[in-house]
């Protein structure tokens, strides 16, 4: 049996997996980012081997998240690919006939549309935050509610209030207010919900024929709430896959296993590089007024890769 | 008198030529970056479009170096770029420089002015004879720059080692800039040949094929686009870029000189779905978008400053347009804002998706 390493070094989350050559999940890690990538990747990596069979090696590595390219310098990836392929592979997998998919995640949102088993259209977005799971995060810190509640209260909602969703700033002094002239903490919960999943539709769905069979994945996908005011929103149901909060680190071990099929090889650093020591330096260029901030990745007392200038001139190392 | 223009791909390296043979001294405008647009940013209002931002900190930083004369284009119809220099006056005078803005407008309806405007620059004694070659050096000059730039665009899909074709590229920019006639531009074209052949390449590759289409100064000017086209180069990609400064001065300036409609067939092949007039490049958008998908391109991306209302009007027909010819569309929108790694993400799953239509419209023939 071979098996497949997907990390997905995300802006809030860091998530890693071990598939086999079946496509079934064996193992998953699910942390926070915490604005410390390398280290976020060195702690999945040891948590991921104390889980792991000793007997099991890794036949292939791909990377995806904002910080993909990070990611696959430090473990040495098959693949480094874009988040949106990597979650449209990840749902083909495991629901061929899926032709929408939304993906909410900590600081991003996507739609992708998928007709007869490839990607037709695809959206980020673009403006702000306001929809995603750092706000949710925020707010359910602030009424002290564990988020892992959260959508529970929105369910039990009878008559959701209306919330500015628009912007998050807006949004939160929307709730105070509401909650100021006295409505419960579901309904207002709910109507949260609910504006954000607005603000979905208007920044990311808008102009796009959104089919059923609607899959709802990123770790947003765990709030009932947000599940539930997403099928108001669309008229269908819509689906939540098992592994939804690790969807993208599966798809880029998917896409891992081919390309390692095409090469015959990996480059795979091993799980020892969690301890490695690996650190950046940089320095700003001063070749021109743009004054780029170069990064050195250095790994023990080697540079192995440089990025930031925008005109090539640090990228390669000879 | 020390003039000054705005900066556009590489049409400066030409324009200086003409400009200091009709004997000016001329400020060269420096390549844009971060700094000038940090200036723009400032001085202009928020709305105004990024095109106008760069010009504007351009000229901010060539008037610190000195300059006291500006020379630049104006235009008609709704876009705002026929408004731009006057506006950019008012704003320079306001922050307290003091120059002349020169604005040249489409020849057809103001062509006693060019005239004018022209005898302006002219500061030395020059034959007409000598004006005219001055020009059609600078003519050929540019042509040879847009003819290597289109063949970078052919190597990048193919190159081995990634970043290499590029780095040819800028080094056959710096010897056609420093060609002073004829004789130096064939050398130049020897040298260019030379240069890319050296370029390490894949042999059978088939990139894909990729129009960028949208608004002139964003498709045209890499620093405004963040360099789109050597990212998708860089992905694999060929691209194909709707406009080139030779191209563009054709089918605009001069068909407007002798009254005749430039980008014609871009212009018809729109009609159905886009017959009105909305200024800058939104017809052509749509047109070229019909064009490339004939010619069997895989995707188009428009790019287009925010807030472009030419654009807008494109963006919203566009993705109909798209589905009908069965291209691949993405539209990518551009302020001070924009970050790098946005775009970049776009770019590839952009790509990735157009790679595997191209895969099962290949399987589907076969089958």
């Amino acid at each position: 049996m071979k098996y497949y390493l997907g990390i997905d070094l995300g802006s809030v989350s860091t998530n890693l997996v071990v598939i086999d050559e079946d496509g079934q999940v064996i193992n998953e890690v699910y942390l926070r980012t915490k604005g410390q990538p390398i280290k976020a990747i060195q702690e999945g990596m040891k948590q991921l081997l104390e889980n792991l069979d000793s007997d099991i090696e890794i036949s292939g590595v791909g990377t995806t998240g904002s910080g993909r390219h990070l990611a696959g310098i430090m473990v040495g990836a098959d693949a480094v690919k874009n988040e949106i392929t990597a979650h449209a592979i990840a749902a083909l997998h495991f629901e061929p006939d899926v032709r929408t998919v939304v993906e909410i995640g900590g600081q991003d949102s996507k739609i992708i549309i998928i007709r007869d088993g490839i990607v037709t259209d695809f959206a980020m977005n673009t403006v702000c935050a306001a929809g995603t799971g750092s706000f949710l995060d925020q707010q359910a810190n602030r009424i002290g509610i564990p988020i892992e509640h959260f959508g529970e209260y929105a369910l039990r909602s009878k008559t959701p209030v209306r919330i500015a969703g628009r912007c998050a700033v807006f949004a939160e002094s929307d709730m105070i207010h509401k909650q100021q002239a006295g409505h419960n903490l579901e309904d207002i919960i709910r109507g949260l919900c609910e504006a954000l999943v607005r603000n979905y539709m208007n920044n990311l769905a808008r102009g796009k024929e959104i089919h059923p069979k609607v899959i709802f994945q990123g770790g947003v996908a765990a709030n009932v709430g947000m599940k539930a005011a997403l099928e108001d929103a669309l008229g269908c149901e819509v689906s939540v896959p098992e592994h939804f909060d690790v969807m993208g680190a599966v798809g880029a071990a998917f896409i891992s296993e081919d390309e390692v099929q095409k090469k015959g090889k990996t480059n795979f650093r091993g799980f020892e590089i969690s301890d490695t020591n690996f650190k950046v330096s940089n320095f700003e260029c001063s070749g021109c007024p743009n004054r780029c901030e170069v990064v050195n990745f250095h790994m023990e007392d080697k540079i192995i890769a440089r990025w930031g200038d925008r005109c090539g001139r640090w990228k390669n190392i000879e | 008198m020390k003039v000054t223009f705005p900066y556009m791909s590489n049409s400066h390296i030409a324009i200086t030529n003409i400009l200091e043979g009709l004997g000016n001294e001329v400020i060269p405008p420096p390549k844009p970056s971060k700094l000038t647009l940090s200036y723009g940013t400032k001085y202009a209002p928020e709305f105004a479009c990024v095109p106008f931002k760069i010009t504007l900190g351009t000229y901010i930083e060539t008037l610190e170096m000195g300059a006291d004369t500006i020379v630049s284009t104006g235009g008609v119809g709704p876009c705002r770029a026929g408004l731009y220099t006057t506006l950019q006056e008012k704003i320079l005078r306001n922050i307290g420089y003091e120059f002349e803005m020169i604005t040249f407008e489409p020849p057809s309806r103001y062509l006693k002015d060019i005239i004018r405007n022209f005898k302006k620059l002219v500061n030395k004694k020059v034959s007409l004879v000598e004006i005219i070659k001055l020009i059609w050096f600078a003519w050929e000059q540019l042509t040879l720059l847009d003819e290597v730039e289109l063949e970078s665009f052919k190597i990048r899909p193919c190159e081995v080692k990634r970043g290499e074709t590029t780095r040819a590229y800028r080094k056959i920019v710096d010897i056609i800039a420093q060609a002073k006639n004829r004789d130096d531009l064939k050398e130049a074209r020897k040298l260019a040949d030379k240069i890319y052949s050296s370029v390490d390449r894949y042999e059978d590759v088939d990139p894909l094929k990729i129009a960028l289409l949208g608004e002139i100064y964003v498709v045209m000017e890499p620093t405004a686009n963040l360099e789109i086209e050597e990212t998708l180069g860089e992905l694999g990609a060929y691209v194909e870029r709707t406009m080139f400064f030779t191209d563009y001065t054709i089918n605009n300036a001069i068909t407007d000189l002798f009254h005749l409609k430039g980008d014609r067939d871009a212009k018809k092949a729109a009609v159905p779905y886009f017959n009105e007039m909305c200024g800058g490049h939104g017809r052509e958008s749509v047109g070229n978008t019909i064009l490339y998908a004939e010619k069997g391109f895989d995707g188009v991306i428009q790019v287009a400053p925010f807030t472009c209302i030419p654009e807008i009007v494109a963006k919203s027909i566009l993705p109909t347009v798209a589905e009908e010819y069965g291209i691949g569309f993405l539209s990518i929108s551009i302020d001070e804002q924009t970050g790098k790694a946005g775009i970049q993400t776009r770019l590839e799953a952009f790509v990735d998706l157009l790679a595997r239509k191209r895969k099962k419209k290949r399987e589907e023939k076969i089958a």
